[in-house]
């Protein structure tokens, strides 16, 4: 069905740009070509097209659409061919050429010109053919990808003046390429279709290997050209479907690294295991959600500054909570990392059924900002925006969080406490406030980490659950105590993940990487960056 | 290895380790006689309990030879098989197994079959029940022998755990600040204790308590960052100016 | 050997316990088969199979206390036991339909023939015998638990590292079993049984019979378990619980200590999974979920753990209030089961069973593997 909807599209954008132009053969003239069309078999047929797309006549490409689509019919009566439509038991018939009412017809007074795929190919070059010349790039661009694909050496007259007249660069590299396609389908010299072999190499796509691989199996210099060719394209595909799945990694990593950097805090920095930690990342998203529709219904002008306004308040929102739960639990419990793990699990399992009741069970729905959406290609690779969003967002988070770390007060007391508490408490460090602030401060990226998922996950209570083995899974491999190691976990794991799927399929992927996990455990206990000394031991 | 390690109980020599580039012990060489009791102090961080760590085989030096009866390395068994080795160790804090009964805490501790079947179908023996009374008589814990271990005070929990050290009747014995948290009289009898002790067995004492180490009375190894500062009895490293400076600092 | 070891487990609580659900393995039955409807002591079949599937969690608990309450650890993967003997059952209750699935292959399951596959999978042999499956069912758990363990162990793998490991390995094993070429039915699991050893499923008798096979099930593995307790190495257990490398100072090897009973645990939890799944009639993934596993563990610490018959009061009391809470007030179970995470852990850290023993004063009830003082209440 492809090449119909490619020559509908094509008919439109040539039938608005020549709309005004005049016609270049009188209306009977084109009437007696139209007419062959329903004489005689196939070949006939696309011998009537051919000649018809001869006459470069700018309502020729809407009748051959017409024919494409099986609305032509021949009237047995006479032979006349007319554009029909179902009325009733009969059937409508109309001028192909000027478009005028003539009457019905019953249905067996008119027989359909048949259309074979020999057929459509044609009248898909033919349109291309005519419209290749049209002074819109946009429709010559589209007709150059129709002879790209219908490869007919008939149209090479037609595409060698295109090609010397275009002005727009890659709607003639379009056109070379397709050229190089003709010439190979046709009765050129060899090294006409080398040459042709070698434009199309250039290109380096998956089309283009498709195009080469027939000739690949030819015997002599050609069929050693094309497989030369075919081999480089290979390689070169190779290495494109390699980059696009780093990119893809990198981009599963930097939603890794965000959700585990607030585990790495609470887990790492205080030694908490926070279970309820995918929660966080839930409310997070949930926190994106009523800041999404309050905006919509209070200030619809803002709506495209949803996201932005949404990371203050869900650092907030998942924070407090975050708070409240080392306040009135996890406080109870330091020093106890099993029954921590218990609590806070408990806590996970309310928070959802909360969630679930306040906003239902479904998912709901955020909206991606107009400025987020859409997507550009690097090379062969597509690179989508909401992606890049994220991982900048992510490493923006990243080395906030280190500089925070490193550079304010409360890092300076976070990082004491760490590694000495009775001594950070006997200087005067208000202990626990410090591990209020630091859950806190965990449980707030989560929050973050939230409005980022809610971009590319579905926004509903049992988001959290997705996240929380994994992220224990990056903070472990990464060695906990350890941001940095946390980054390179989340990347590693990341890209591990999306190299492994192509070849072990997505869920197969996981469970390699999950196995692979659980062995690296074993063989180092904390992590690729651990720590080690005394202090680790006790 | 070199005629000196012959004959010994206890043998390290040019032992280091280190953790993130600090060297906790550093050319660490020692030897230990049968029968001997020797004594281990220094200032903190001198690396006495490193070097316990690392003969009972918690930690691996990075180099150097610690062999066990003259011929055995110790340096390539884990903890467990040490401790089947006949060396027993007392932690510097008294960790004994606090919800188990006293009574039970010298029992598992008992010389016996270490393996899982074993311990599985144990029963016990006669011979072993009045083992137990004994240790537990010598301890002085005979009345508390049915209450739990978390409710002994921190003496009597050190004394316990020696008890413990006994019950396993290993050929060496290390002990860590047994001392601390003592009455005056309690750490007399244990320096009693230790000295009947070493009469069949080796010992190495780690004490801060110099009244300590001048009641039990023998030779003395000063240890300061990670090696041997000096040796001898505790007049003759007392004298010594550089253990004096390392002591009082300056 | 054995019997005197055997013996030594029937303590004061154990004879009781044996006793009580021996008398439940009688009478249950008895009087769902035998009692008029209408009578007052009658019990429907709805409820005897309720009952039956809570005794098969409460030997879930059982296993689960005995790593956890004795040895420490916190296994948050034990579901992952209970599924695989599970399984291994439900594979012979396949095997059992023959030709009268839906699509009357006779040897082949119906989601197989779905699935176009012409023959049986390798693994898939062997399970038309009853004998072979009952080995299986007890064989898989257990060699993958030896297997996980052994690296996990010597490698001194502990604490939370470790629960977060058995986390992962049930979760790997749920996207596995999730997936249709791995040959377990996927999705939908193992369903539709007909006959268990020649009896109709479905039948009253057999579902009685079904009853009393898990309360005595759940007797003998009591009494083993409170044999393993009373032993010496269940001294070892839990003196690797509460100083683990003190223990290794005096010559155990904790390794093979916990390996052992990880292993032993890992064999009841597949016997507790075989017997659940002809009571409930389907195994499928979703008893992979990680969830599936830590509920077990809260069972657990509800009852009192560190006491055998801690276990078994806590699956039977929480399972209960899961079947009442989600029939009548379904939006609130997870508010509930949530909140008795939370609130056993911060008040009630021995659990029922700890609690009754404190109100009885003194009597801590012969061998309750009490906690720690580090550990007990804030």
């Amino acid at each position: 069905m492809r090449p119909i909807r490619l020559i509908a599209a094509v008919c439109v954008c040539l039938l608005s740009v020549l709309a005004a132009s005049a016609a270049t053969i009188a209306d009977s003239e084109l009437t007696g070509f139209v007419r062959a069309l329903g004489q005689g078999d196939f070949d006939d047929t696309e011998r009537a097209v051919a000649a018809l797309a001869a006459t470069g006549d700018e309502r020729v490409a809407g009748i051959l659409d017409r024919l494409g689509a099986g609305d032509l019919m021949v009237r047995k009566a006479d032979g006349a061919v007319f554009v029909a439509a179902k009325a009733g038991k009969d059937v409508a018939l109309a001028d192909p050429v000027t478009g005028a009412d003539a009457g019905t017809a019953p249905k067996a007074g008119v027989e359909k010109i048949k259309v074979n795929n020999r057929l459509r190919r044609a009248i898909a070059s033919a349109v291309g053919n005519l419209t290749l010349m049209s002074p819109d790039p946009a429709t010559r661009r589209a007709a150059a990808e129709a002879v790209l694909k219908s490869a007919d050496p008939a149209v090479l007259p037609v595409l060698d003046k295109a090609i010397a007249a275009e002005t727009v660069a890659d709607v003639r590299a379009t056109m070379q390429v397709a050229r190089a396609t003709a010439v190979l389908a046709s009765d050129a010299g060899e090294a006409d279709k080398e040459a042709a072999l070698s434009a199309i190499a250039g290109l380096g796509t998956r089309d283009a290997l498709s195009l080469i691989s027939p000739y690949a199996s030819a015997e002599g210099p050609l069929g050693d050209a094309a497989r030369k060719a075919a081999a480089g394209i290979e390689r070169s595909m190779l290495l494109w479907d390699a980059a696009q799945n780093v990119w893809y990694g990198l981009s599963l990593g930097s939603v890794l690294l965000l959700a585990a950097i607030g585990l790495a805090i609470t887990f790492g920095v205080m030694g908490v295991i926070n279970m309820a930690h995918g929660e966080m990342v839930m409310i997070g998203a949930y926190s994106t959600f009523v800041v999404q529709e309050t905006i919509r219904a209070y200030a619809p002008s803002l709506a495209d500054y949803a996201l932005p306004l949404s990371l203050p308040v869900a650092f907030v929102v998942a924070g407090g909570v975050g708070i409240l739960i080392e306040r009135s639990i996890i406080r109870w419990l330091y020093g106890r990392p099993l029954e921590t793990l218990l609590a806070t699990w408990g806590v996970s399992l309310i928070l959802q059924q909360a969630v679930r009741s306040l906003f239902g069970a479904n998912n709901r729905e955020v909206g991606t900002p107009g400025w987020m959406a859409g997507s550009f290609d690097v090379g062969q690779m597509q690179v989508t925006w909401p992606r890049l969003w994220i991982i900048v967002f992510a490493l923006a988070v990243f080395l906030a969080l280190i500089a925070a770390l490193k550079h304010t007060p409360l890092g300076l007391q976070m990082r004491a406490v760490t590694q000495n508490r009775a001594m950070a408490a006997s200087m005067g460090i208000r202990t626990p406030l410090v591990d209020a602030l630091t859950f806190g401060l965990g449980s707030g990226i989560a929050g973050l980490a939230g409005v980022a998922l809610s971009q590319i996950d579905n926004v509903s209570p049992n988001l959290g659950r997705g996240y929380i083995i994994d992220s224990f899974m990056v903070v472990v491999f990464g060695g906990v105590g350890n941001l940095w190691g946390t980054f390179v976990g989340a990347m590693t794991l990341g890209i591990a993940n999306k190299l492994l799927e192509p070849y072990a399929g997505a869920v197969l992927g996981k469970i390699l990487l999950l196995v692979f996990i659980i062995l690296f455990i074993q063989k180092r206990p904390r992590g690729l960056f651990a720590l080690k000394g005394r202090a680790v031991e006790q | 290895m070199s005629g000196v390690a012959e004959g010994s109980i206890l043998y390290l020599d040019q032992v280091s380790v280190s953790f993130d580039g600090f060297r906790a012990i550093n050319n660490l060489s020692l030897v230990l006689e049968p029968g001997e009791m020797r004594a281990i102090i220094g200032p903190n961080g001198a690396g006495k309990t490193t070097m316990m760590d690392i003969v009972t085989g918690k930690t691996r030096p990075d180099t150097g030879d610690v062999l066990f009866d003259g011929s055995i390395d110790l340096t390539r068994l884990d903890e467990a098989a040490i401790a089947n080795l006949g060396i027993g160790r007392k932690f510097q804090k008294p960790t004994v197994f606090e919800s188990h009964t006293v009574e039970d805490n010298v029992a598992l501790a008992l010389k016996a079959g270490r393996g899982v079947f074993q311990t599985l179908f144990h029963r016990r023996t006669p011979a072993e029940q009045s083992r137990i009374d004994e240790i537990l008589d010598t301890i002085r814990l005979t009345a508390r022998r049915s209450h739990p271990a978390a409710g002994l005070s921190h003496g009597q929990k050190q004394w316990l755990e020696i008890g413990m050290l006994l019950a396993q009747e290993p050929r060496l014995l290390l002990v860590d600040e047994p001392a601390a948290g003592m009455t005056d009289a309690e750490t007399a009898e244990t320096a009693e204790l230790l000295k009947r002790i070493a009469e069949k067995q080796s010992v190495i004492v780690v004490e801060h308590d110099m009244t300590f180490v001048r009641q039990l009375g023998v030779k003395v190894t000063v240890l300061h960052e990670g090696s041997v500062l000096a040796e001898g009895s505790l007049d003759a490293v007392s004298a010594n100016p550089r253990v004096v400076e390392v002591y009082l600092g300056r | 050997m054995i019997t005197g070891f055997l013996l030594s487990g029937f303590d004061r609580r154990a004879r009781w316990t044996v006793a009580v659900l021996a008398a439940l393995a009688l009478l249950v039955p008895a009087s769902n088969l035998l009692l008029p409807e209408d009578s007052l002591l009658h019990v429907s079949t709805y409820q005897l199979t309720l009952f039956g599937k809570y005794l098969t969690y409460a030997l879930l608990a059982l296993s689960v206390d005995l790593v956890w309450g004795y040895c420490g650890i916190l296994s948050l993967g034990h579901g992952a036991f209970f599924a695989l003997g599970g399984y291994a059952m439900g594979m012979y209750l396949m095997r059992q339909i023959g030709a009268r699935g839906v699509y009357a292959d006779p040897l082949l399951p119906d989601f197989m023939v779905f699935l176009s596959w012409k023959e049986l999978p390798w693994f898939w042999h062997g399970f038309d015998m009853a004998w072979f499956a009952l080995l299986m069912v007890m064989l898989v758990p257990g060699i993958l638990a030896f297997v996980i363990g052994w690296f996990a162990f010597r490698s001194r793998v502990t604490g939370v590292y470790l629960s977060i490991i058995t986390q992962a390995m049930t979760y790997a094993l749920l996207l596995a079993f999730f997936r249709n070429d791995m040959g377990f039915g996927g999705n939908n699991g193992l369903t539709d049984f007909k006959d268990i050893l020649g009896l109709p499923i479905q039948a009253p008798a057999t579902r009685a019979a079904l009853f009393a096979a898990s309360a005595l099930t759940l007797a003998f593995a009591y009494v083993i378990a409170s044999a393993v307790t009373a032993s010496k190495l269940g001294k070892v257990l839990v003196a690797v619980r509460d100083a683990e490398s003190r223990t290794r100072f005096i010559g155990y090897r904790v390794e093979r200590y916990k390996l052992f009973v990880w292993t032993l645990s890992a064999v009841m939890a597949g016997m507790a999974g075989a017997l659940y799944v002809p009571q409930v009639g389907i195994i499928n993934p979703s008893e992979f979920d990680p969830s599936a596993s830590i509920e077990a563990v809260i069972w657990v610490a509800v009852g009192g753990r560190g006491t055998l018959v801690g276990a078994l009061v806590g699956a039977v009391v929480v399972n209960f209030g899961k079947t009442w809470f989600t029939g009548a007030l379904p939006e609130v179970w997870l508010f509930a089961l949530g909140g008795l995470f939370v609130g056993v852990t911060l008040f009630l850290p021995r659990g029922i069973v700890g609690l009754f023993a404190r109100l009885r004063r003194g009597d801590a009830g012969g061998r309750t593997a009490g906690i720690p003082a580090g550990e007990a209440a804030p």
